[in-house]
């Protein structure tokens, strides 16, 4: 792994700066001299990974033979060029190594692409830059030389600490070796480590889950994912639980778990800010951020997703885009077109609206009327919902709470989002329609 | 059979042209018939003059005269199918003959409601069923409708096969996709109260539909349309046909043997108990042997009651159905099932109930929602995230209300429907 010399000191200098940090709890970072339409989160896909989850959907390959590493990072690269190029964004907030198995890849490849971010917009020296790990046999050195690269905040796919459950899942690890990479992690950033821990997986009893996420206390950081299983079509897991070979899961079970641990979680001192993520001391994950309060983002990689306006080839209009899924295509469009942009869809003002309340919703502090304001500045959130009867009901059953403050969901409300919103996005429909069209004034 | 003796044609099927009218399938057994002639059927009665005569190659193919002992068809001048009866006789109209054996009007053995899926596509689904049954003139269709439904027929089929036949042509030939429903039988009561009697202007009123049904208290005795029965079967399967006969209501009226092997059993069903799936299960249990026919036979008391399915209390309408007392815990619970199936989670409990006056006989539960909102919701998850909820909140605005319950509409299907 050989660095260019002056830039490796500036980014291991960053590196080093970046692990000491800690992000401000909350509340809107200081305003940089760019504006909001300049700024944007950068995230980053690796394709590959060693083996398929039984439960994964995502768009993951297993290489066959060796990956080509060096063709994978020069398109990275490129197409990072080009997007930023495009986007016309000047400053880089957050990025996020994801994937696939990012871990997998070399530390070089992470320090190719920060050092192009670098050389075309600006890249704070505390950027929060997040690589996901998968726990393996050999965690230290590795995890270092991430560190050097330019990494500082790394997010475990521990997923459970029962071996059985992870054989069930497809891991390619054990709890042992996942509490062992936790343990180097946290000495390389400490509190800046986050791990995920799924429940409601088939034949998993309240009681002994319980047990795992107190026994994961003991060793975590300050950042904690809680997600639920969801089975979907086309995984291994979905076919073993469709032929009965391997039970359903009970989704009155894992409500039960969510309830049980996030309250577990609060008393343990984590802040639940968002509907899966849990953090204390301020650990949350800036990137992750953006895309609850809707900024902008660039997707880089084969099936990654974007949205920004591309302002450097003179758009306005904010747009959602998908690269292209299949890593050999996506390489081959790179190399032609400099970027495998597969597919741009223009959101509308109401689209764009619609995402800030699902979105914003998702987190605990909700939507605040000034961060409402940024994206519709003549409808307030009393205009659009505070009329409404249904509205009101939510909030009498506690569920739902509209203040001074803005709108935001309650702890119980957050965990049955999904139904409010249907509640909520019509409203907001008729709201912005009739701003649209306002009544015929009469004559005279 | 003798072509000088005078014209006795037999109709063994008829198919409607649109220009050229109803054109019969004749056997020819006695006598010659022509272009010009005019001919009588036996059955309406009706004059009609002949167009065209001919053999079937299988193409039509004119001829002048069609002879006793050939097979063909003949057109004159009809123009619907009912006029042209399969197991007609026409004859000149100045020799008129006895007609040939083997002529009765098909009986339906099968009855189903059936309702277009939307009421827009009415008009579709209602010209669709006209045209099958020009062609297929052993179904019988009335006009019927249902309070959640809208309108509709209830059509009368040969059989369980022939109705599923019938159902899957109209999907494909004429893309419409319908919902069947047990058929609705038509209950009577007479009256004790003076008011109503005055209200009705008659003391026996009769209930198509469940929220005309007038109270106990109001009703001197229900009656019900039931129907004589008439099953010959071989004797090996007389005591699985009396089962069934008994788990049907009916009484039973004669038993007698036939000859050696068959017997011959009578029965006074009650039409609701009969008119869906009797046939196919006598067929079933007697693996094909056994026959049935019926015949109405007018109208006997019952203890009839009205059912009502509650959701969280509060009634609904369209659901609410007349039956005996004898079957109302079985339907009441097979609808609070199938209704349980159907309604989607709130965020509060459902108590799906269903009751005789104030007495609840059934009872299902629905859960409330503890956890529903996606766990993962990442930059790639948003588009898909969003079309969802976008596509969930239309559906729920044609969701009907009862109380602060949304039904969907196919949960009225689901539970009206047969099977």
């Amino acid at each position: 792994m050989v660095l260019p010399g002056p830039r490796a000191r500036g980014l291991v200098a960053a590196a080093r700066a970046a692990q000491g940090r800690r992000l401000e709890d909350s509340e809107p970072r200081s305003p940089s001299a760019d504006p909001a339409s300049r700024r944007a989160a950068l995230y980053v896909h690796w394709p590959y990974c060693e083996k398929r989850c039984s439960y994964c959907n995502f768009n993951k390959y297993v290489a066959r033979g060796r990956v080509d590493e060096a063709a994978l990072r020069r398109c990275l690269l490129t197409e990072a060029r080009t997007l930023l190029g495009l986007s016309g964004v000047r400053r880089v907030e957050s990025v996020f190594f994801g994937g696939g198995t990012p871990s997998l890849a070399s530390p070089h490849t992470v320090a190719a692409l920060l050092e192009a971010v670098v050389q075309a917009a600006h890249l704070p020296a505390d950027v929060e830059v997040t690589l996901e790990a998968n726990p393996t046999s050999a965690p230290g050195a590795r995890l270092a030389e991430f560190g050097v690269a330019g990494v500082n905040r790394l997010s475990i796919g521990l997923q459970s600490l029962n071996d059985q459950e992870l054989q069930l899942l497809g891991r390619t690890h054990s709890a042992l070796d996942a509490l062992r990479t936790l343990a180097a992690a946290r000495r390389l950033f400490p509190g800046r480590v986050s791990v995920d821990l799924m429940f409601g997986l088939p034949g998993q009893q309240l009681g002994p889950w319980l047990v795992q996420l107190q026994e994961l206390l003991r060793h975590c950081d300050d950042h904690l994912s809680l997600y639920q299983l969801s089975l979907e079509r086309g995984t291994a897991l979905f076919a073993q639980v469709q032929q009965g070979a391997v039970p359903c899961p009970d989704p009155e079970l894992a409500a039960a778990m969510y309830a049980e641990g996030r309250a577990l979680l609060r008393a343990a001192g984590f802040r639940q800010y968002e509907v899966s993520n849990f953090a204390r001391h301020g650990a949350l994950s800036t990137h992750n951020w953006t895309y609850w309060q809707c900024g902008q983002y660039l997707g880089v990689g084969p099936g990654a997703h974007g949205r920004f306006v591309p302002h450097g080839a003179g758009g306005h209009t904010r747009e959602a885009r998908i690269q292209t899924l299949e890593p050999d295509n996506w390489m081959k469009e790179v190399t032609l077109f400099g970027h495998g942009t597969r597919k741009r869809v223009p959101l509308d003002e109401l689209e764009l609206l619609e995402e800030v309340l699902a979105m914003g919703l998702r987190t605990d502090v909700g939507i605040t009327h000034q961060h409402w304001q940024q994206f519709e500045p003549q409808l307030n959130l009393w205009d659009v919902f505070g009329a409404s009867e249904e509205v009101k009901g939510l909030q009498e059953q506690g569920l739902l709470l509209l203040d001074d403050r803005g709108l935001r969901c309650s702890w119980e409300g957050l965990a049955v989002l999904d139904f409010l919103l249907l509640t909520l996005l019509p409203r907001l429909q008729e709201a912005w329609q009739k701003q649209r069209s306002p009544p015929p004034v009469p004559g005279g | 059979m003798h072509r000088k003796n005078p014209l006795r044609a037999l109709v063994f099927d008829s198919t409607f042209d649109q220009y050229r009218g109803v054109i019969a399938n004749v056997a020819l057994f006695d006598g010659v018939v022509s272009k010009g002639d005019k001919i009588v059927s036996a059955h309406t009665q009706k004059r009609y003059e002949v167009n065209e005569v001919g053999v079937l190659n299988p193409n039509e193919q004119p001829t002048l005269k069609l002879y006793a002992g050939q097979v063909g068809y003949l057109i004159a001048g009809m123009r619907d199918v009912t006029e042209a009866q399969i197991g007609d006789t026409l004859y000149l109209h100045n020799h008129p003959v006895e007609p040939l054996p083997g002529f009765k009007s098909a009986k339906p053995m099968v009855f189903a409601g059936m309702y277009p899926i939307d009421q827009s596509e009415y008009n579709n689904l209602k010209s669709a069923i006209e045209k099958l049954t020009l062609n297929d003139s052993s179904v019988t269709v009335h006009r019927d409708s249902s309070l959640a439904l809208g309108a509709g027929w209830r059509l009368g089929f040969l059989g369980l096969l022939h109705m599923e036949v019938f159902n899957q042509r109209l999907e494909q030939e004429y893309n419409t996709s319908v919902i069947l429903t047990t058929p609705t039988v038509p209950y009577k009561a007479v009256l004790s109260s003076a008011k109503l009697i005055k209200e009705y202007r008659e003391k026996e009123i009769t209930i198509i539909n469940p929220a005309q049904f007038p109270d106990k208290s109001k009703v001197a005795e229900y009656l019900e349309p039931v129907v004589l029965g008439t099953i010959i079967t071989p004797s090996e399967y007389t005591g699985k046909i009396m089962a069934l006969c008994q788990a049907r209501r009916a009484v039973q009226k004669h038993l007698m043997f036939i000859d050696q092997n068959r017997v011959m059993l009578k029965y006074l069903f009650p039409l609701s108990e009969i008119v869906v799936d009797f046939y196919d299960s006598l067929k079933s249990l007697s693996s094909g042997y056994a026959s049935f026919d019926y015949e109405d036979a007018g109208y006997q008391t019952a203890d009839l009651i009205k059912m009502d399915i509650l959701l969280n209390g509060n009634t609904v309408e369209e659901l609410a159905t007349v039956v005996h007392k004898e079957k109302a815990y079985s339907i009441g619970k097979t609808i609070c099932e199938r209704l349980k199936d159907s309604l989607p989670r709130q965020l509060f409990e459902i108590a799906i109930q269903a009751a005789i006056g104030s007495k609840i006989i059934a009872r299902e539960t629905v859960k409330a929602y503890r956890k529903n909102v996606l766990a993962k919701c990442y930059g790639g998850d948003i588009t898909r995230k969003m079309k969802l909820l976008k596509r969930q909140a239309e559906g729920k605005k044609k969701l009907r209300k009862i109380g602060n319950i949304e039904v969907p509409k196919d949960a009225f299907i689901k539970v009206l429907k047969t099977i």
